[in-house]
């Protein structure tokens, strides 16, 4: 599995380290702190907020708010760097807290104070057909057919497109090979069927689902679902392809903000809640893919099997493919524009 | 002269005071910003193929748009003008609107009306052609954003054509063409090019309601004013900074066509008198 016997033990023993410090917390801790997330998150968190302020009080007996704020994760980066007082980033691309690890908001090791890589849970690029799926879309190879036309957001804008753009390139890699040339050219006929170009997820899907436009919708597996739910009249059709990229949904506390706004405990106990049971049922019924074994046993029935790839794997690591394919002039541009 | 500010000097004061504030100081923070990228950088930048293209999307859909609403947004104030009927008055605010209305709602209700599946857009894709997500759906929202400019500057001066030099033509046996022609559209003309110098301006730089309906490909639908956002996204300052400096220049220059423009009224009238 995933996740060590350790960290599970240490998330599990989380709440009870945490009542057993509250004598110690500092009467000038502030009563809320606010979470900087991603754009189609908002409903997951105003859920996990629901549970949590109650859940923190029963614990601790103090009464706690947070905040929400919710745009691209790009966005908020670059909010938070020219001021956006963030206690805790619940982001969807690790490169987005590298930038904040860059400008010196975030300590370097954030990725070990957390079980997972700081990851709590998992999605991938999955599809969105219509009723009956009458492209017979099934796999990557479907979508670069003439007959078949694509949304899904602009991976320069949008940390959700770029998965998109990343699982494709890897599928081609290994459909080809390795070769990159051929891979190049999947992906860019892979573009090239997109009509319609948001810059963000929730653009897409109302592109897809409320213009009617195009056949296929990428987006994440939660998402996907998501919209089928909330849309039942229409009649959509959730495809898992077989191969697909692994993204991870990677959590920090905002150092230099928590340290100056001493929010440092509330911060982190609130990222570690994210890891209990009550936390992962919460995700998982918002159709991510939790870590914690016995909840992702529970939520089993709902999700398709799928073999996913990892960004560390396949492109060594984030950095590299930042400077690889998303940087202007890189990769994604000279298969983007050249179309 | 109008004495009621107190005194030239402090009046004078506050005013460059705000203006700096306001306007001089982010736009020179900007152009600051763009400084930095250096000769050989910015010339790099505007001369790649994709924002090369992006300015040849906007600038030609600004025109179009441009076009339509000179027009149309005449037509518009001269019903205004010239005629009494019920509902002027509703009819006179509702030009107002596009200013009143946040862009990005603009876009998204006229990507509704456009689509495919729309009022508007399911028809005219019967007959076979399409708006949203391409260049004429660009066009759609930069129109609809900045039709009050040309109605708003011709209606006044439209206002102020006398009936009687009008009254006087007729009297001399011009017929209705020719009295539009050699009367009433000199006296509008230099407004009727503010207004559309103006509505040009605001096109180049409209975001919010282009972005929902132009489809954002690359090279085919993709406006200046969206890679610049997409060059932010990418943490490429100078690039956007390079980009937005360049569409600035763009407005200063339709700024002073207007200024020269509104002289050249000023000097016109001022023979008449």
């Amino acid at each position: 599995m995933r996740l060590s016997r350790r960290l599970i033990l240490a998330a599990a023993l989380a709440p009870f380290v945490l009542s057993a410090a509250v004598p110690a917390a500092r009467a000038d801790e502030p009563s809320t702190i606010l979470n900087a997330s991603y754009d189609i998150a908002r409903e997951l968190f105003d859920a996990i907020n629901k549970k949590f302020e109650p859940a923190y009080k029963a614990e601790t007996g103090k009464e706690i708010k947070v905040d929400q704020s919710h745009a691209g994760t790009s966005k908020q980066a670059r909010s938070i760097v020219e001021g956006l007082a963030a206690d805790v980033v619940t982001f969807n691309q690790v490169t987005d807290i590298q930038f904040l690890v860059d400008k010196g908001f975030v300590a370097k090791d954030w990725q070990t104070r957390l079980p997972n890589a700081s990851s709590p849970w998992y999605s991938f690029p999955a599809f969105l057909v219509r009723e009956g799926n009458p492209k017979g879309v099934k796999n990557w190879d479907d979508l670069v057919r003439d007959d078949v036309k694509l949304v899904f957001p602009n991976p320069k804008t949008s940390g959700n497109a770029r998965y998109t753009y990343l699982a494709a390139y890897a599928y081609a890699l290994e459909k080809f090979n390795g070769d990159t040339a051929q891979a190049d050219a999947f992906v860019k006929k892979l573009l090239a069927n997109v009509v319609v170009f948001d810059t963000g997820g929730r653009g897409a899907t109302t592109s897809f689902v409320e213009r009617e436009q195009g056949d296929v919708l990428i987006t994440f597996e939660a998402e996907v679902i998501s919209v089928k739910d909330a849309y039942k009249d229409k009649n959509f059709q959730v495809v898992v392809p077989p191969v697909s990229l692994l993204a991870e949904f990677p959590v920090a506390v905002v150092d230099k903000v928590v340290d100056k706004r001493g929010s440092r405990k509330i911060a982190t106990d609130y990222l570690t809640w994210l890891y209990s049971p009550e936390g992962q049922r919460i995700a998982a019924e918002a159709n991510n893919r939790v870590v914690d074994p016995t909840v992702a046993e529970e939520f089993k029935a709902k999700f398709a099997p799928v073999r996913l790839v990892k960004v560390e794997d396949v492109f060594g690591g984030w950095k590299k493919v930042q400077q690889d394919h998303f940087v202007s002039g890189a990769k994604l541009d000279e298969l983007f524009v050249g179309q | 002269m109008n004495r009621v500010v107190p005194g030239f000097g402090l009046s004078l004061g506050i005013t460059l005071f705000y203006l700096s504030l306001i306007v001089l100081l982010p736009l020179g923070a900007l152009v600051w910003q763009a400084m930095d990228v250096g000769w050989a950088r910015y010339i790099s930048i505007m001369t790649g193929a994709r924002t090369l293209a992006a300015f040849q999307v906007t600038l030609s859909t600004a025109a179009l748009a441009t076009l339509f609403n000179a027009i149309y947004g005449l037509a518009l104030a001269w019903v205004l003008v010239r005629y009494e009927f019920p509902g002027r008055r509703l009819l006179d605010a509702l030009v107002d609107v596009p200013f009143a209305l946040p862009t990005a709602v603009a876009g998204i209700a006229l990507s509704a009306l456009f689509a495919k599946n729309g009022w508007f857009g399911g028809t005219l894709a019967d007959i076979g052609i399409e708006v949203a997500y391409t260049p004429i759906g660009i066009a759609v929202a930069m129109a609809f954003t900045s039709i009050p400019f040309i109605v708003r500057t011709v209606q006044p001066v439209l206002e102020d054509v006398a009936a009687d030099v009008e009254e006087a033509a007729a009297t001399l046996g011009a017929s209705d063409l020719r009295i539009f022609a050699k009367v009433i559209f000199p006296a509008i003309f230099p407004a009727f090019l503010t207004g559309a110098s103006l509505g040009f301006a605001r096109s180049l730089g409209e975001f919010g309601a282009i972005i929902f309906i132009a489809g954002n490909r690359p090279m085919t639908t993709e406006v200046v004013s969206l890679l610049t956002f997409i060059r932010i996204e990418e943490y490429d300052y100078p690039a956007a900074a390079a980009i937005a400096a360049t569409l600035l220049g763009m407005a200063f220059v339709m700024l002073f066509v207007v200024n020269m423009i509104q002289l050249w009224q000023q000097r016109r009238v001022g023979a008449g008198d």
